[in-house]
């Protein structure tokens, strides 16, 4: 399987790509890592006549901490979010979940904006941006757009990106300072690195007496996208998140969902296990909060 | 229409022309002649087209040719010794009989390669973790483990060996 015949340029500037995507319109399509686009291609499900190659242009890659937020340029490596330092402190549950996405093959070349572009609903990084509540910033020869993820990602595999528009940054929220935060994600895969059958996220600061003073929960694979579990967070907001409390506010998220079947799991089995995961990824979160305030540190995703 | 690149692959630099829809892997077989990196699914989830794309492992089937204009490439022939002996990791496949019909192998090599650049005393579970990303359809991951395992012994005792090639790049 080869892609169809497209015209290349690889783009020096912002300026550059958006020029192109205004003249082009939609038959252009712009490329970052390529991990899920050039797949795509290769099995013809994407037919773009013209790639826009942002991979040199320097103003859509890097990590840069900003007030309450993290913001990640769109075409930054989830190998190189990895290793940012700003990445680990100010935005831990992303760093607990870029371990999981894909291999280290994919994760190489594959980018921060361009798998939230693809909008694949099992992917790792839309469902840290849902359960975080991120905001996306949308560039245009028209000017910039800011929308909230749940505004950007609209299904799965669709987003509302305009046709002459390239994603530019994603902010991420920071934990509140002054609590011991812990961050984790878990999801059931056949194999490390492969997409999730269901995957959870959570994000859990506690004040110096253990009760809970912020709390960002997320589920993958049970709905078109990634959903926010705001009932169990509201449930939970406040107590000592006792084991019993977790397992119970965890099938609050059960209205919510709404899986469909396929290849890897039935729609009855995923709306079972979401909540199960909901919990165990909150229990683990829990407990590096727990051992972060043993240690005296503030924050950690490991 | 087509495009001319320069890229580095193995050490010598190549000039070619190319056109945008052929992928590296392509590339690498049918313009280079290097036919040691193997297509297999040609879309991103067998592994058998890894190569090193400035020292860090890719998927050749992933990435277009035209894309790598400047930079720097090693694939399977480039984890050989000077001499055209096999490099360490490659013997220590043999070794272990950690191949079958040898398809997978090339991109088996590439991830432990890359693997014991990093963490040249990998645990099990590391070693099955670097390799995940790839397929033996002949279900010899056991061996693979093994080879992995053995390599990074013999490279701990002989510490220069890291310096071939790839561990340099």
């Amino acid at each position: 399987m080869k892609a169809a015949a497209f015209d290349y340029t690889r783009a020096e500037s912002l300026d550059d790509v958006l020029d192109l995507l205004r003249r082009e319109g939609d038959e252009a399509r712009v490329i970052a890592g390529g991990q899920s686009l050039v797949a795509m291609m290769a099995m013809r499900l994407a037919r773009p006549t013209h790639l826009i190659d942002i991979n040199h242009v320097d103003a859509l890659a890097g990590v840069a901490p900003a007030g309450h937020h993290v913001i990640i340029k769109a075409c930054t490596r989830q190998t190189a979010a990895m290793a940012s330092d700003s990445v680990r402190r100010d935005a831990p549950l992303l760093a607990a979940a870029l371990p999981h996405v894909g291999h280290i093959q994919t994760r190489n070349r594959g980018t921060i904006g361009g798998s939230l572009a693809h909008g694949d609903p099992t992917a790792e990084i839309l469902l840290t941006a849902i359960a975080l509540g991120a905001r996306v910033t949308l560039a245009s020869t028209a000017g910039a757009r800011e929308l909230d993820i749940t505004d950007f990602s609209i299904g799965a595999m669709e987003t509302s990106i305009r046709e002459d528009e390239c994603l530019a940054e994603v902010h991420f929220p920071k934990p509140p300072a002054g609590l011991s935060v812990g961050a984790a994600v878990d999801e059931i895969s056949p194999r490390a690195g492969d997409y999730a059958v269901i995957g959870a996220a959570a994000e859990i600061g506690l004040t110096e007496d253990g009760t809970c003073k912020h709390i960002r929960l997320g589920v993958s694979g049970a709905a078109p996208v990634p959903v926010l579990c705001a009932p169990t967070m509201e449930a939970l907001m406040g107590t000592r998140l006792a084991d019993s409390d977790i397992d119970e506010a965890a099938h609050l998220i059960t209205p919510l969902l709404s899986p469909e079947s396929d290849v890897q799991a039935s729609a009855a089995y995923r709306l079972r296990v979401a909540p199960g995961m909901l919990a165990r990824a909150t229990k683990a979160a829990r407990d590096r909060a727990k051992t972060h305030q043993e240690r005296g540190a503030g924050s950690g995703a490991t | 229409m087509t495009h001319s690149i320069s890229v580095t692959v193995n050490g010598a630099t190549r000039q070619a022309e190319v056109e945008p829809r052929q992928t590296l892997v392509d590339f690498l077989r049918e313009q280079l002649g290097l036919t040691g990196t193997h297509v297999g699914c040609e879309h991103g989830v067998c592994g058998a087209c890894s190569v090193l794309l400035d020292g860090e492992p890719i998927r050749s089937c992933l990435m277009f040719a035209v894309q790598t204009d400047g930079h720097e490439i090693t694939t399977v022939e480039g984890l050989r010794e000077e001499d055209g002996a096999l490099g360490i990791l490659q013997d220590s496949f043999w070794e272990t009989h950690a191949l079958q019909c040898g398809y997978c192998t090339p991109g088996m090599l590439i991830a432990g390669q890359d693997l014991l650049t990093r963490n040249p005393n990998p645990s099990d579970e590391e070693i099955r973790e670097a390799i995940a990303g790839n397929l033996c359809r002949c279900t010899g991951y056991l061996q693979i483990v093994d080879a992995i395992r053995l390599a990074g012994a013999r490279m701990r005792q002989a510490p220069e060996a890291l310096g071939t090639e790839a561990g340099d790049v």
